[in-house]
This record gives structure tokens, sequence and C-alpha cells, in this order.
């Protein structure tokens, strides 16, 4: 624990040192050699305790009232304390070149400082063991990444996508203040070592506090329909922020969601099934919405939300398992949730650090704008091509093991149980499935898209490769994809004590020994991939090709405006597939008139959820609340009577309470 | 003698909620806070303790602040205060209400035996309240200064009141708070004085949302 100590101490202190410096390659410099020092140290020590199964505890004073400063690091925070570690240390190695031209006109101090004391936070709050201290650091986090997300604050978009987020964020705040005060009362102390306590909670009370975490978790964690921040927040944050947020910020939702399950009595089957069906209602939505998008880090941002949706389908599926006394399918299905939680923070840091790389040699977001990256920056789209395969969940990388395990568990239930009981489980299935090919028609189109064909415009033409630190970062984090593709059984065993202690159940070797063939058939699928690529590349050596733009249908002189664009490429899905809410705005496009004149078509998606049902209502709240305007006179004097009055409000009620023996 | 001192520094504060003439008002609270310096000695005795908190308010309250204001008065030209948002005469009125309203309040605090004989608590939130009506009631941004400062030495009675109990570094930060403040309130006035001529505060409304 010393050692973990040591790493969050140079988080904290190398944040302030940063902090005076306005020279932006010096702070760049320390920002990223105080990540770079600090989260091998807390990666080690998580790796310690996954391995051991040995929880370490720290206690040091505090003087604030109700809170200690205690923190534990037991299997359940190590397994997130691991991915953090990792993606934070990649990210802040890319950052600074991602930055460097950032860096030229104006100071990265402001960066650096909230970068470092981000990853700070995150650590803390999966190890932190008090509830003041969980919200404090929980509130820091959420206001360094605010500060991120508006990094380039001088763009409208940028300032109203932060604003969301800080808003969400803040909604959900305010139900976890409810969550633990209400826990905190109960159990008559704010450690989270006295909350055992609530095991024995009243089932409508335990019920109460469920919905709480769920939904104030939820917002950080973009469950399905209060994810809205989330696809406005990570194309306008840097693209190492958007991975750091995407791959571990959200995830410290779910650690919360785990957390408080694990003091709450045993779960009754309803909360397993409002988690399974929220979550395939997010995966389908999310999915169906990545795949309308232009913008390539908002596809990715709605590929997040259909992720979470997946992890939320196994845990609460994983739940209905347990209470219905099924251990193999419970610990199938919560051992494929865990696991792709760990692959998606590996495989979308790979995708937005990809999609930051081709934003930093193009300098745009839009796919039709794109094409022909894979020629201009082959090792980048290699590597981009990689982290889409593990995203859709293809042999032989990590997505598809998680998945797989996910599979097994529900198919497993729809034979064990027995009547109707057995539709639900393979329900889940065909959605899974659906979702699987809607994914493999999103990222098939990002690739084709963006890397294949002709570039369609002179900037993208002229395209670098990324610099190879940048190239570096993104091959580690998918050589880590590749790894727990071809050697699951590892990432299993590491999942073991994390996994008993979610499920309570004991665990035998029926896992690991379910998905070592798994990584065999892996490991030659990719031995044969690479031999017959080799081939491949060896043919075309001897007898090389005459050479056509793609997509040029034959023409003589074809131009890129002919090559298909994003919204054709979807089109199939968008127009028939998806439900009217979904579909996105068109505008323009109708030709009328024996001779028409030039005409233009556009398309625009937005979220239907918070534009058709969220943003109405509270537009409607804040008409009912017009009146309260009349309190802002924006006269000093009445604003001091305000406080006059309330200050003798409260020495009344003081007395009044102190009368009744409140006080 | 406690008491005596407690009844003049309720006097003052009634002298400043009726007076209409700046440097009278200044004077009057800076005699306030000069008496207020010596109350930690009276309460408790002459000790190291006693003695620098005293000699800190004396410095602060008693000469410094009082200076600056001074000061700042010379340098803007102004010397009444006209036409304040509530006659001086209802603001006597109100004072002498809220005062009345303090000693009530203070009956029903459920207090320490000792601290219910003397004046202490009851003077020290009048002496609060008073301030508080001298900021609401004014328009020039001096006057309000000189609430906000009747108002810190409202807080400094309390903290006489337990200034066993709480340790010096706690006083300390008071003094350093009121300073500080007052300070940022003197650098506030002269940029009400330069953008708009004048000291009154009401000029701040165009600052509205």
């Amino acid at each position: 624990m010393n050692l973990f100590l040591c790493a969050l101490i140079l988080l904290f202190g190398g944040s302030l040192i940063v902090l005076p410096i306005r020279k932006s390659s010096l702070a760049a410099l320390l920002g990223t050699l105080t990540t770079v020092l600090a989260t091998p140290l807390t990666g080690y020590v998580a790796l310690k305790v996954l391995l051991s199964g040995q929880s370490l505890s720290l206690s040091l004073p505090w003087s604030v009232p109700g809170a200690e400063f205690n923190l534990l690091l037991d299997p359940l925070a190590a397994f997130f304390v691991l991915p953090i570690s990792a993606l934070s240390l990649f990210c802040a190695l890319y950052a600074g070149a991602y930055l460097e031209h950032d860096g030229q006109t104006r100071p990265l101090t402001p960066h650096w400082f909230f970068f470092n004391i981000m990853v700070l936070a995150m650590l803390l709050v999966v190890t932190a063991s008090n509830a003041v201290l969980f919200l404090a650091v929980w509130e820091i986090m959420t206001i360094s990444s605010f500060f991120l997300v508006a990094w380039d604050h001088h763009l409208e978009d940028v300032r109203k996508a932060a604003w969301l987020y800080l808003l969400a964020a803040h909604v959900g705040m305010m139900l976890l203040i409810a969550l633990f005060i209400l826990a905190g009362r109960y159990c008559g102390s704010l450690n989270f070592s006295d909350f055992g306590l609530l095991a024995k909670l009243p089932l409508s009370i335990a019920s109460l506090l469920f919905l709480l975490a769920l939904f104030g978790f939820g917002v950080k964690a973009g469950l399905f329909p209060v994810h809205i921040w989330l696809p406005d927040a990570h194309p306008a944050a840097p693209s190492h922020v958007s991975a750091l947020m995407s791959g571990v910020l959200i995830k410290t939702g779910i650690y919360g969601i785990l957390r408080i399950l694990s003091f709450l009595p045993p779960a009754p089957a309803w909360w397993g099934w409002l988690m399974a069906l929220l979550g395939a209602g997010g995966a389908v939505y999310g999915i169906s919405m990545a795949a309308q998008q232009r913008d390539i880090k908002r596809c990715l941002a709605y590929s997040t939300v259909e992720n979470i949706g997946i992890i939320f389908l196994a845990l609460g599926f994983g739940m209905v398992a347990v209470t219905g006394g099924h251990p193999t399918i419970a610990l199938f299905t919560f051992a494929g949730g865990l696991l792709h939680l760990w692959n998606h923070a590996l495989f979308k840091g790979v995708m937005f650090l990809g999609a930051g790389a081709l934003l930093h040699a193009t300098g745009t977001r839009d796919m039709n704008h794109m094409g022909g990256l894979l020629r201009r920056m082959p090792l980048t789209g290699l590597l981009w091509i990689g982290g889409s395969l593990a995203i859709g969940a293809l042999p032989p990388l990590n997505g598809f093991i998680s998945e797989w395990l996910i599979y097994i568990g529900l198919a497993q239930a729809g034979t064990a149980l027995e009547g109707y009981a057995a539709l639900a489980p393979l329900l889940l299935f065909g959605l899974l499935g659906l979702v699987g090919a809607l994914a493999l028609v999103t990222f098939s189109r990002l690739i084709g898209i963006c890397l294949l064909g002709q570039p369609r415009n002179s900037t993208v033409a002229c395209a670098q490769d990324t610099p190879p630190i940048m190239l570096i970062c993104i091959g580690c984090l998918l050589t880590g994809c590749l790894a727990i593709g071809t050697f699951p059984q590892g990432a299993l065993r590491l999942l073991m004590k994390p996994l008993s202690q979610v499920t309570r159940l004991p665990i035998g070797e029926e896992l690991v020994q379910a998905v070592a063939p798994l990584g065999q058939w892996n490991l030659m699928l990719l031995a044969s991939l690479v031999v017959l690529a080799g081939l491949l590349v060896w043919l075309r050596h001897l007898r090389p090709l005459a050479q056509a733009a793609t997509w040029g249908c034959g023409y003589r002189f074809p131009t890129a405006r002919m090559s298909y664009t994003g919204e054709g490429y979807a089109g199939f899905a968008s127009q028939h597939l998806l439900p009217g809410v979904m579909r996105p705005e068109v505008s323009g496009g109708k030709v009328c008139g024996l001779f028409p004149p030039p005409t233009a078509l556009a398309q625009h998606s937005t979220d239907p959820v918070l534009m058709r049902f969220l943003q109405p209502i509270f537009v409607a709240i804040a008409e009912r609340c017009q009146w309260l305007h009349w309190l802002q006179q924006g006269k000093m004097p009445i604003y001091l009577v305000y406080i006059f009055v309330t200050s003798v409000v409260l020495m009344a009620w003081s007395i009044w309470a102190g009368g009744h023996g409140g006080g | 003698m406690a008491n005596l001192l407690l009844i003049t520094v309720i006097l003052i504060n009634f002298f400043t909620l009726g007076s209409a003439r700046l440097v009278a008002c200044i004077r009057a609270v800076a005699v306030q806070g000069a008496l207020l310096s010596l109350l930690p000695l009276v309460a408790h005795g002459m000790s190291g303790h006693a003695l620098i908190l005293g000699t800190g308010a004396l410095i602060f309250k008693g000469i410094l602040i009082p200076w600056l204001l001074l000061r700042a008065i010379r340098e803007a030209r102004i010397r009444r205060e006209v036409e304040p948002y509530i006659g001086f005469v209802a603001t006597l009125v109100l004072g002498a209400l809220v005062t009345a309203g303090a000693f009530i309040f203070a009956d029903f605090l459920p207090l320490a035996q000792e601290h219910h004989e003397g004046l202490f608590v009851p003077a020290a939130l009048a002496t609060m309240f008073s301030g508080f009506l001298l900021l609401i009631t004014r328009r020039k941004a001096i006057t309000q200064v000189l609430g906000y400062l009747m108002l810190e030495n409202g807080i400094f009675i309390f903290s006489v009141l337990l200034s066993v109990a709480i340790p010096l570094m706690v006083e300390a930060g008071i003094l350093l708070d009121l300073l500080v403040s007052v300070f940022v309130m003197g650098i506030v006035l002269n940029q009400i004085n330069r953008e708009f001529s004048t000291l009154n505060t009401e000029r701040l409304t165009a600052l509205k949302e």
C-alpha cells in the first residue's frame, strides 16, 4: 500500500509542480513524466492484489467531519486500477506528441495539471472506502475531466458539450449524495467497512438504494437513457482524453454500481432484469446511432454506449442467474462482462487514439472528407483496422473472447431454463447478435470510408504518417488486445478474485478450461492469417496489377465526389432497419422539373433521447421557472436582505429545534 | 467593566446608523474597534494571548483600516451619505428593533451558565445585525465597507467569548481575512469610482445578467 500511496503523492506533486510553468514543452515533459512514473507503480500493486487476492488498506487522519481518509485496495478495486494505470500511461505518452502543435500557441500547463489530477482522482475513486472521501474525489474527477473536455474552449460546440457533461454529471451527483446519505443514516457511519449493515435492509429500501445507484452512477457510465452527455463530450475532448474517458473514466460508474451491490442484500431478479434490459436497449441503440455518424469520434462515442450496454447486459443477466441458482451461467456471463470491460478499455483506447492520429494528420473528424488514408498512413491505418476487428468482436482478438463468454452464458441459460423462462435469454442472445452485425457494419464503414478509396480533398491527399511515439502507444494497446485474444486464460486467471468477490460464488477451473482451446484456435487463426497475407503480398509482388481509382466505376476521369459516402454506406441500415425516431434528419435533395438546378442534400444525426425526450422536458421546466427571475434584482442591498432574512430564519429555527429537543 | 464597554459599543452602533457624515462614521467605527481591542484584556485578564489579540485588533480595526478608509474618501472627495434606501430615522428604529431582538434571542440560547450573565452574546448579535442593516440600507460603497467592519466587530465579540477555546491561529485568520477583504473592497471602490464617477453601488445593477 505504501507503493500505491507513493504513486498518489507523486501524481499530486507532479500536477502541482506543473502549475507555475509557462513553457509548454517543459510542462508536457513534467506532466508526462509524472504519469509515466506513477502509473506503473499503481499497476504493479493492482496486479499483485489480483494475483494474491489479499486486500491492502490504508487509513490516514483527515479533519473533515464524518470523514476518514480510508483507502481499500481489494480485488474489485484492483480490477479497475489496472486498466486505469495502463491506459493513463499510454494516453500520457501519446498526449505529448498530440498536443505539441497546440503547445506552440498556448501554454499546456492547465492540460497537464488537470490530466494528472484526473488520473489521481480516478485511482482514488476506486480505492476510497469512505463515502465523504468517495464523493469528494468523484467530484474532483468530474471537474478535472470537465476542464479537459473544454480544452478547445474557443469553439462554441466544445463549450456546449462540456456544459452538457457538467450538467449531466451533477444530476448524477445529486442522486449519489442522496444514496450515501441514506446509506450513512442507516448504518450510522460513512465508512464503507460499516456499510455491511445494509445487507439487513428491507427489500423496498434496498431497491430504492439500488435505483439511486443505478441511475446516479449510470449517468457517468453512459447507461442508455442517461447517456446523453457522452456523444457530445467525446468528440469535443482531445483524443487521448476521449480515450481515457471512454476507456476507464466511465467505467468508474460501473465500479460504483458493483460496489453498492456488494453492500446490498442478495439481489431480487428484477434488479438484474432491469440492468440487462437497459443494457440491451443501450447496446442496440448505441450501435445503430454509431452506424449513422459522419464524425468519426462521435461514432466511437456511440460505440461506447453500445459496449457499456453489453457490459450491463452481461452483469444484469449474471445477477438474474445468481438469484435463479445457476452458478455456472452466472460465472460465464459475469466473467464475460468483466472481461469485456477490460477489453473495451484496450480497444477503445486503440480506436480513439487512432482517430486522434487521423485528426492530427488531416485536421478533420468528418469521414466524408477523408479517404485513401491507408496508403498515406499505412501503420496508423493497420493499427486502426486491428482495433476495429477487436471492437467488432472478431477473432483472433479480445472482443471475441468476452462476447463469446456472454453468448455461452445466454445460450446455456436458454437450454437450462424451462418453458417461457428460456425465451428471455434467447431473446437477449438474438439482440446481442443483431448488435454484433450492426457493429460490423459500423466499423467496416469507418474503415472503408476513412482509410480506403481516394482522398476527398487536398489536405487529406498530402497527409503524413503519425509520429512514432503515438504509433507505439496505439501499438502497445493493440498488443494487449492480441494478447488477451490469443491467451485468454491469463486474463481470466487475473479475473478470478474480483469475480468471486462480485458474484459471491466459488470459482473452479471450468472458466479457464472453457476459453483455453479458444485461445489456441485464435493463435492458429492469427498464424494462418499472417501466412496468408505474406503469400498474397508475395503473389502481388510477382504479378503487379494495373492500379485504378477505387470506385472509379470505369470512368475516364473519376473524381472523389463519385465515391461512396458514409451516409451512403449506412443508408440501408438507417432507412430500412431503424425506427423512424432514430433516423437522421435529411434536408434538401428534392429534384423537380425537367431541367433541375443544382441541389444539395444534407443529413444530420442528433441524439433522439436528448433532442426529442429530455430537451423538451427541461425546456418546459425552465419556462415554468421563469417567474423566479424576479429574485434576481441586480441590487446588492436586496441580496444582502436575502442573507439577512436567511440568517434570521435559521436562528429562529435553531431555537425552535432546540425547544423541541432536536438540536 | 466589560458590560460598560459593550454598552458603549452598542451606542456606537446607533450613532453610526443615524449619522450621515462619513468621516464621523469612520471615526466611530474606529473607536468601536479600539474599545473592542480592550475587551480580551478585560474579559480574560492580562495574559499573553489576550495581549496579542488586543494589540492585533487595535492595529487593524482601530488604526490601519480607518486610515485606509479616510484616505479613500479624501481621494474620492465625498463627505456625506445622501439618499439612503431607508431614511436615517427609520434605520435607527430598525436598529433599535434588531437590538431588542438580539437581547430576546440571546435569552433563548442554550448557553453555558457563565455566559448568560454578561452582555457578550446580545451585544455581539446586535452589532452584527447593525452592521447588516448598514450594509443593506446605504448606497455609498464606503458605508457598506463600514457595515462590513461592524459585522466583523460583532464576530470579534463572539470570538472573545470563546478566545480560551479558539486557537490563536483562528483569530489571526479572522483579522487577516478582514484586512484582505477591506483591501479588496478598496480596490472595488476605486474601480466603481473610476468607472461610474460615483461611489453609489446602485449603478452596479448594470452588471445584472
